[in-house]
């Protein structure tokens, strides 16, 4: 299968209709989509509509996107005027956003057409899309298998051959470790580099939205479109203090003189196949000359901790709003204004959600914030400097991106701890809020896909894309599709 | 008994900021609409939404924090303050916690007796305020969320007031405050500024002094009932005290409504609700930094305050305090009267000229006196006029009517409607002495006859303006005929 980049550039020449190519995919969701799962919705009807609306364009000569007709699929916690925005919750099940989010203005602006919304787990809590509270979503490469989480259905899309390319919000790992798990590209960008405007707010400080794709060009691609400021986002960074670059420019220059640093206690941890792989990839790096520096990142350990009492606080307060007063379900049963909230929401969340909100609230009560939040927050900053000082010592760090490779459906549903360490190489990157990104560098013995995980300085997207591109150009496992 | 009591007020006020748009989002303030009419995603509060600072809320509530003598906090930070109710659609109210853009302030009030009282500002802080309930559904009750997200100024004050008309004073002065700095309309029916007090009493008893539990009064929205509600909580707490004796302690606070047709507080919480608010920092907003060449940029928009302008008008124009009052009402009316006073009409002139003309004209018109189509210069020729008795005080009235209507020239106007007055001493007093021949009685009673002395002086003058048509200026007609009569 063509990537975006290749599918864009025919249907920009006017070779493949953007019609045919979105047609042709609506055809092979009929087939595989019932293996997989990975949407919640399809927008067939606005897909047609925006692909007959770029091949008019294209007919009559007028420039067109740089996502022209290809396409796309989005994460079902980015608001869109059309379809329903649910965040796999049956809280918003019939809910219909009345504006688009930032990023998806942005894909229409670019000329992409958006096919669908993907499966999640509910509010993007989760590691492997089975708290998903309205579908199942399977591993591509194994059905038995989990896609990885929060973003499994964008992850299993983009795996599956389901759309060209597919957008995630990655809070503790959401988009690298589906991305690793279903042998896809996935960028975290740096916190601020993509507008919020528009995505359901799972931790506020933590979530960035970014692409999952076939290949590094394609996720350049992706970001080209989505990053830059957004006014009505206010953590989102100026043009004056990080302008965007053109990620697509030099990425196929390899960084000169490239040092990498390692951080050997915390491979250690990781399954046997995924340290092979990640040794593996490191050599690739040193045949073109990069330099291997081994450092210390004594905070690194305390990140999962400290997420889950920074990202539920966030949660307990930013999930208040459903309620069931103003919009999403509301209880039958309901008495008073009292029953309305309890009821509505006891009935619509789900168990991981409501854990969550309980560990977050309590994290946030008078008299246990000091020693819970506040503590998470220094210790956030101190794992902050372990990023500053490793990007003193090298250009870039890498890391697996789990421990595991994709693990059975209901193997860790009864054990959330055991769930929460599926993201323990991935959420130290949100806590310092930098970028990272998730790269296929092999199979277990299972054939299921392992990922690298590179992480770089913040703002430095063009520089990090260039390092995972220079391991792609040498490797062939982001060619390998799984066989459906 | 002597009741030895001190009542000790403190308040909470409530300032909805006059800005144009609310304050995380573009939607439109507008009081008094179609219910949720001015809303958007962001203060309905929808998933995905994002609040953006309105920097001009800041910059007033920093302008008002100024004019407060508060410490202006060069980094200031929004918090999220976590309660459920319908009115709030976020079910969290964006505030500010433990970092206020301002503290450590005072306002000076007037005191009643003619000095100013300091009241010490413990804080002041911006927030968004919340929608409005209703209940006239029947079996439902309704939201309207376009007050949701209204620039809220919030103050506390030390219980530094010891009087209702303390109290009522502060809440007066603080209108005129925020009036004068043009940061919030201050409409007391519209809501715009709601009062709490905190009110309690010390009561002196066998050398010791015995404090009852403090009473919240929530939501007042008139002068009056500010003033009654705390009145009527000294006599009910010091009734309450000599009954039970009960003294304040923790959690014994209670939360009172005023009820206006009763004319008396009513009890709505018995124990202070421990309520957890989860504040913790919004991490959707980030924190404001408040440097020098923004501060002085505020501080360069201050102006004279009320009180200040009062007292200053009392020293140095020599107006009463009551006058003064008057005049400073409104900012333009005091720099209206201030310009004309410093372009050199007389002080007292253009006060009476002022308020006994120009505000009553200005109030029929629904405008200020500075919108009537006069301009300073005008009045103070209209002031130098009457000074130099030129005109009558009632034509000085006549023409300032009529410049309101036509704009023109006082001495114009005058001398069309034949209202200069003649001052020229010899004309006048060739009219004296023509009416001193006439009336010999009179002449005789002025002279010689204390009982009737004072009827026939009054006599002659009116026989003197008589004759000259009224133009005569009758200081000048009493000045000759008293030296002609004695």
């Amino acid at each position: 299968m063509e990537t975006l980049k290749q599918l864009r550039d025919k249907i920009a020449a006017g070779e493949v209709k953007s019609v045919d190519a979105v047609k042709a995919i609506f055809e092979r969701i009929d087939t595989i989509e019932p293996k997989v799962g990975a949407y919640l919705s399809l927008c067939k009807e606005q897909a047609m509509t925006q692909a007959k609306a770029v091949d008019a364009k294209i007919a009559a000569g007028e420039s067109v996107g740089s996502l022209a007709g290809v396409p796309i699929a989005i994460k079902d916690n980015m608001c869109t005027t059309f379809g329903t925005t649910t965040c796999a919750s049956k809280i918003l099940e019939n809910f219909h956003a009345p504006y688009n989010a930032h990023v998806v203005e942005k894909l229409l602006a670019s000329d992409a057409v958006i096919i669908g919304k993907c499966n999640l787990d509910e509010f993007a809590m989760g590691s492997s899309t089975e708290n998903s509270g309205l579908k199942q979503t399977k591993n591509p490469w194994d059905t038995t298998c989990v896609p990885g989480g929060s973003s499994g259905g964008s992850a299993a899309a983009v795996a599956a051959g389901l759309c060209s390319g597919a957008l995630g919000s990655d809070t503790g790992g959401s988009i690298r470790q589906p991305a690793s798990f279903c042998g896809v590209v996935g960028l975290k960008p740096t916190y601020g580099r993509v507008s919020r405007y528009g995505l359901v707010a799972y931790g506020s400080s933590l979530d960035q939205i970014g692409p999952l794709t076939q290949d590094v060009t394609d996720a350049a691609l992706l970001l080209n479109v989505v990053a830059g400021h957004d006014e009505r986002d206010s953590t989102s960074i100026s043009e004056e203090k990080a302008p965007v670059q053109d990620y697509l420019a030099e990425l196929d220059t390899p960084v000169d003189g490239l040092k990498i640093a390692t951080v050997p206690h915390l491979n250690a941890g990781a399954d046997a196949s995924v340290q092979k792989a990640v040794e593996a990839a490191l050599e690739v790096y040193k045949q073109q000359g990069a330099e291997i520096v081994e450092i210390e990142m004594p905070y690194f350990d305390y990140a999962v901790s400290a997420y889950y009492v920074i990202a539920t606080a966030e949660a307990s307060s930013n999930l208040a709003r459903y309620d069931g007063v103003h919009y999403g379900h509301r209880s039958r049963d309901a008495k008073d204004y009292v029953e309305v909230y309890s009821k509505s929401r006891d009935e619509a969340f789900g168990t991981e959600v409501k854990r969550r909100i309980m560990l977050g609230t309590y994290a946030l009560s008078s008299g246990y914030y000091d020693a819970y939040y506040l503590k998470a927050l220094k210790v956030r900053n101190l794992i902050r400097q372990d990023f500053t000082k490793a990007f003193e010592q090298a250009d870039c760090l890498m890391l697996p991106v789990s421990p595991t490779t994709a693990f059975k459906i209901g193997e860790k549903t009864d054990d959330p701890l055991q769930m929460y360490l599926a993201d323990v190489y991935t959420i130290a990157v949100n806590l310092a809020g930098v970028p990272g990104i998730s790269i296929p560098c092999g199979f277990d013995e299972n054939n299921l896909p392992i990922g690298l995980q590179i992480i770089s300085e913040p703002f430095s997207e063009d520089q990090l894309l260039r390092i995972a591109r220079m391991y792609e150009k040498h490797t062939d496992w982001h060619l390998r599709k799984p066989e459906l | 008994m002597a009741s030895q009591y001190k009542i000790v007020v403190g308040l909470e006020i409530h300032v909805h900021l006059a800005t144009r748009t609310k304050i995380f989002c573009g939607c439109e303030l507008v009081y008094g609409d179609t219910a949720n009419t001015h809303v958007c995603p962001v203060c309905l509060g929808m998933p995905g939404s994002l609040p953006v600072m309105n920097k001009k809320a800041l910059e007033f509530s920093i302008l008002t924090g100024l004019a407060l003598n508060c410490a202006i906090a060069p980094f200031t930070k929004w918090d999220r303050k976590s309660y459920y109710y319908p009115d709030l659609p976020k079910n969290y109210q964006i505030s500010q916690y433990d970092l206020p853009f301002s503290e450590h302030g005072y306002i000076e009030i007037p005191a009643g007796d003619g000095s100013n009282k300091k009241i010490g500002i413990i804080r002041a802080h911006l927030e968004e305020d919340a929608g409005k309930n209703t209940h006239t559904l029947g079996n439902f009750s309704a939201v309207d969320l376009n007050r949701a997200g209204t620039p809220l100024l919030e103050i506390v004050t030390e219980p530094d007031m010891n009087t209702p008309e303390e109290v009522g004073a502060l809440a007066r002065e603080l209108q005129r405050i925020v009036r004068f700095l043009g940061v919030s309309e201050a409409d007391m029916q519209k809501g715009h500024m709601r009062f709490e007090p905190n009110v309690n009493l010390h009561i002196e008893r066998d050398g010791q002094v015995f404090k009852t539990p403090i009473s919240e009064v929530k939501n007042l929205n008139s002068f009056r009932a500010i003033e009654r509600s705390v009145a009527y909580e000294a006599q009910r707490q010091y009734a309450e005290f000599l009954e039970t004796g009960k003294t304040l302690q923790m959690g014994n606070k209670r939360t009172y409504g005023w009820d206006d047709a009763k004319q008396m507080t009513v009890l709505q919480r018995e124990k202070e609700e421990a309520h957890d608010y989860r504040y913790f920092p919004d991490p959707d907003l980030v924190p404001v930094e408040v440097d020098d060449a923004w501060l002085n940029e505020i501080k360069s928009r201050l102006c004279e305050l009320p009180l200040q302008m009062q007292n200053r008008f009392v020293s140095e124009y020599g107006l009463s305090d009551y006058d003064a009052g008057v005049l400073t009402a409104d900012r333009a009316t005091a720099e209206f009267f201030d310009t004309a006073v410093k372009l050199g009409a007389d002080a007292k002139r253009v006060c009476n000229l002022l308020t006994q003309t120009g505000l009553k004209l200005a109030n029929e018109k629904g405008v200020t006196v500075n919108q009537l189509g006069i301009g300073p210069e005008q009045l103070v020729q209209l002031a130098k006029m009457a000074d130099a008795g030129d005109i009558s005080a009632t034509a000085a009235t006549t023409i300032f009517e009529e410049m309101a209507v036509t704009g023109g020239d006082p001495m114009q106007i005058a001398e069309q409607k034949n209202l200069i007055q003649k001052s020229d001493t010899g004309e006048i007093e060739s009219l004296v002495d023509q009416v001193l021949a006439e009336n010999a009685q009179a002449v005789e009673d002025a002279k010689s006859n204390p009982k009737k002395a004072k009827k026939a002086m009054g006599f002659l003058m009116g026989q003197v303006m008589q004759k000259s048509k009224g133009q005569a200026n009758p200081k000048i007609v009493s000045q000759i005929l008293n030296k002609k009569l004695k």
